[in-house]
């Protein structure tokens, strides 16, 4: 037996079978051939066999997976009975009397760089379907046996280079009980999908695919980042045992679903999610969150060639709203500039991107991108519970100047007949220390405060948390920030007002019992945080938790405070 | 028959109304039906001929049907487009 170790990507164990993923050699040559019609022939029953494995995986994603999934079948199919690809392609085997493998080869490529060359991003990825298509093909042509991820249809670990967004999207969570990759970090398109579909996975193991033999045991853990392959019996049974573990606490922490978020002692907090996209509601639904506490619009803004439209930002919205059914959704306004580049805005490069032009400081200066976001926004507000907060405010006048807009837009809309919501509360992000430090003053005029820790802990620290020379001063629980936090939830808390946190302290379960006693109302994390950070909350008590939280804030370091929290043993 | 319409959705004609539309040509075995955009003319019977027109939000788009049944296809291809949100009738 041999260990490797990776980055542990998505918790949880796998025991099974090794089914390798690996993308077979298409090389093909131009040769003449005899009988024209018997290549004719060959590339027909190639065609067939291609959709009748289509049809089966169509099916089986259907039933297995929904309608949506199914979708990009339906259009491969289409796509193998197109007279435009197929004319030519027999055209061609006739005409020059070549191989069908050849011919259905270089008719494809045209039709590949056509769609590489197109002008929107989505008509580009359409290249893949097309490569996709006549990969099938070719395997019926060439004698490839090659099975993709959709076929799978036994319980295995999937062992790759990587896996492409084609890859994860077939993967079904009945067969793949885990998966593990060569490359990729805990935020590459894979590691992220595994967890969406809480898959255990290790990625960036390095040389996994060369140690593994289709049909060898394996074992993953996606806790420790360790997989085994051939694992001794003993190993089988401790992993098995592990696995159990495991699999009872998800049972239990699903059990906490639709509970309330409240502590031993009584406390009520709300757990909230983090959110990209419309179709991240999904988990949060599942994951049994309270609310969006941060829907980042940013994804509306990037991967495209022009800025989103009013409609296209309202439908996003509005399906937020609609989905999360009356519970509370806070969208944060644009959030993009200095590092976050938008090709199409034409932005100037930065000497330190982290301090310059971005988030609000853009939106009141292009008011035109402003002012569009709002409305649509406003539109959306009939939909649901919304909360619109505005990024890096670092004075209140910006906040005002930001307010004033949201409020020009709304008369406008109302003065055009269109419906908007009288209860949207307004808040802003507090992630620049001024604002921490002038909490009771913003206070009285905003609805809510929303703490972005990764910011906030590197402008007070003024130290890059992306330079690793000065990460180790990336320090969430350094009293400097605990005295900050505590400043705007006692400020917030005067005027009547409540804060939340949406940077990745919220859902940190050595920071939970020290935000829990310095008052937080709100936290919000990743989906797949909140059923543990809900089972952690129950057990603590509040106030012990504010003792807690007041001998923290009277240390000196980092660590102190860890040493503390780590002595009450959660 | 033909009628003309204005993509209004923000991703133009993308792979999933493409298919609905080239799935609904299919349909009607003896009319011949055709897209028209930007001074280039394809066939509703093939997907990638669709969708290499390329198209965007804003552009408009020309179907036309020719045939037994031209006016059937005609207003089926026009309900594929209302229901996808997609086009705009232009006339």
């Amino acid at each position: 037996m041999s260990k490797i170790s990776g980055i542990a990507a998505s918790a949880g164990i796998a025991v099974a079978r090794a089914f390798i993923l690996e993308h077979p050699d298409y090389t093909i040559s131009k040769n003449t051939v005899a009988d024209v019609q018997a290549e004719v022939a060959k590339l027909d029953d190639a065609l067939d066999k291609s959709r009748a494995e289509l049809q089966r995986i169509k099916e089986r994603t259907l039933a297995e997976l929904g309608e949506k999934k199914a979708e990009i079948f339906e259009s491969h199919l289409l796509i193998l009975d197109d007279p435009e690809l197929i004319n030519p392609v027999k055209d061609k085997i006739r005409e020059e009397v070549v191989n069908a493998d050849y011919a259905m080869n270089e008719v494809s490529a045209q039709f590949v760089s056509m769609f590489e060359n197109m002008k929107s991003a989505y008509l580009q990825e359409r290249a893949a379907d097309m490569r996709d298509v006549t990969k099938r093909v070719l395997n019926h042509l060439l004698g490839i046996h090659y099975v993709s991820p959709a076929e799978i249809s036994e319980e295995v670990v999937v062992i790759a280079e990587d896996l492409t967004p084609s890859d994860t999207a077939q993967l079904n969570r009945r067969y793949v009980k885990g998966f593990t990759t060569n490359i990729g970090g805990r935020t590459s398109h894979s590691a992220i999908m595994a967890r969406s579909l809480e898959i255990p996975a290790v990625v960036g193991t390095k040389n996994v695919l060369s140690q593994v033999k289709a049909g060898d045991l394996v074992i993953v853990d996606g806790l420790s980042g360790d997989v085994l392959i051939n694992p001794s019996e003993a190993e089988v049974v401790e992993y098995t045992a592990k696995q159990e573990a495991y699999n009872l606490q998800i049972a239990e922490w699903k059990k906490l679903r639709d509970e309330p978020s409240v502590s031993a002692d009584g406390k009520h907090v709300e757990l909230a999610a983090n959110i990209g996209t419309p179709n991240d509601v999904t988990g949060v639904v599942e994951n049994g969150g309270e609310g969006v506490g941060l829907y980042r619009t940013e994804f509306l803004y990037m991967g495209r060639d022009k800025l989103p439209s009013e409609d296209v930002q309202f439908n996003a919205y509005k399906t937020v709203l609609e989905n999360m059914n009356g519970k509370p959704v806070v969208v944060r306004t644009l959030d993009i500039g200095g590092d976050k580049e938008l090709p199409y805005l034409d932005l100037p490069k930065e000497m330190n991107p982290f301090l310059g032009f971005r988030a609000v400081r853009l939106c009141l200066d292009r008011q035109d991108i402003f002012r569009t976001q709002l409305r649509a926004l406003l539109r959306a507000s009939v939909y649901g519970n919304l909360r619109i907060m505005f990024p890096m405010i670092a004075t209140l006048t910006e906040f005002r100047a930001a307010r004033d807009l949201l409020l020009e837009e709304k008369a406008k809309l109302q003065a055009e007949g269109q419906e908007v919501s009288d209860s949207i509360q307004l808040g802003i992000m507090v992630e620049i220390p001024s604002t921490a430090v002038l909490a009771d003053q913003f206070a009285k005029e905003v609805d809510f405060f929303s703490i972005g820790t990764n910011d906030l802990i590197q402008y007070t620290m003024a130290a890059d948390r992306m330079n690793e020379r000065v990460s180790y001063l990336y320090q969430p629980y350094n009293p400097a920030i605990l005295r900050l936090i505590k400043n705007v939830i006692d400020a917030a808390h005067a005027q009547g007002k409540w804060t939340g946190m949406c940077g990745e302290m919220a859902g940190d379960s050595t920071a939970i019992p020290l935000l829990l006693g310095l008052g937080l109302d709100e936290f919000s994390m990743s989906a797949t945080s909140i059923l543990p950070a809900r089972s952690q909350i129950s057990k603590l008590s509040a106030e012990d938790m504010k003792t807690l939280a007041s001998k923290a804030l009277e240390m000196g370091t980092a660590e102190e405070v860890v040493a503390l929290v780590r002595s009450i043993g959660n | 028959m033909q009628k003309t319409f204005r993509i209004t959705d923000e991703d133009g004609i993308h792979a999933r109304p493409a298919t609905a539309l080239v799935n609904t040509a299919t349909k009607f075995k003896g009319t011949e039906a055709f897209a028209e955009a930007k001074g280039k003319k394809v066939t509703l019977k093939s997907i990638l001929g669709v969708l290499s027109l390329g198209l965007e939000a804003g552009e408009s788009l020309t179907l036309i049907t020719e045939g037994a049944e031209e006016a059937e296809a005609l207003s089926a291809l026009e309900e594929v487009l209302v229901k996808e949100g997609l086009g705009e009738l232009n006339e």
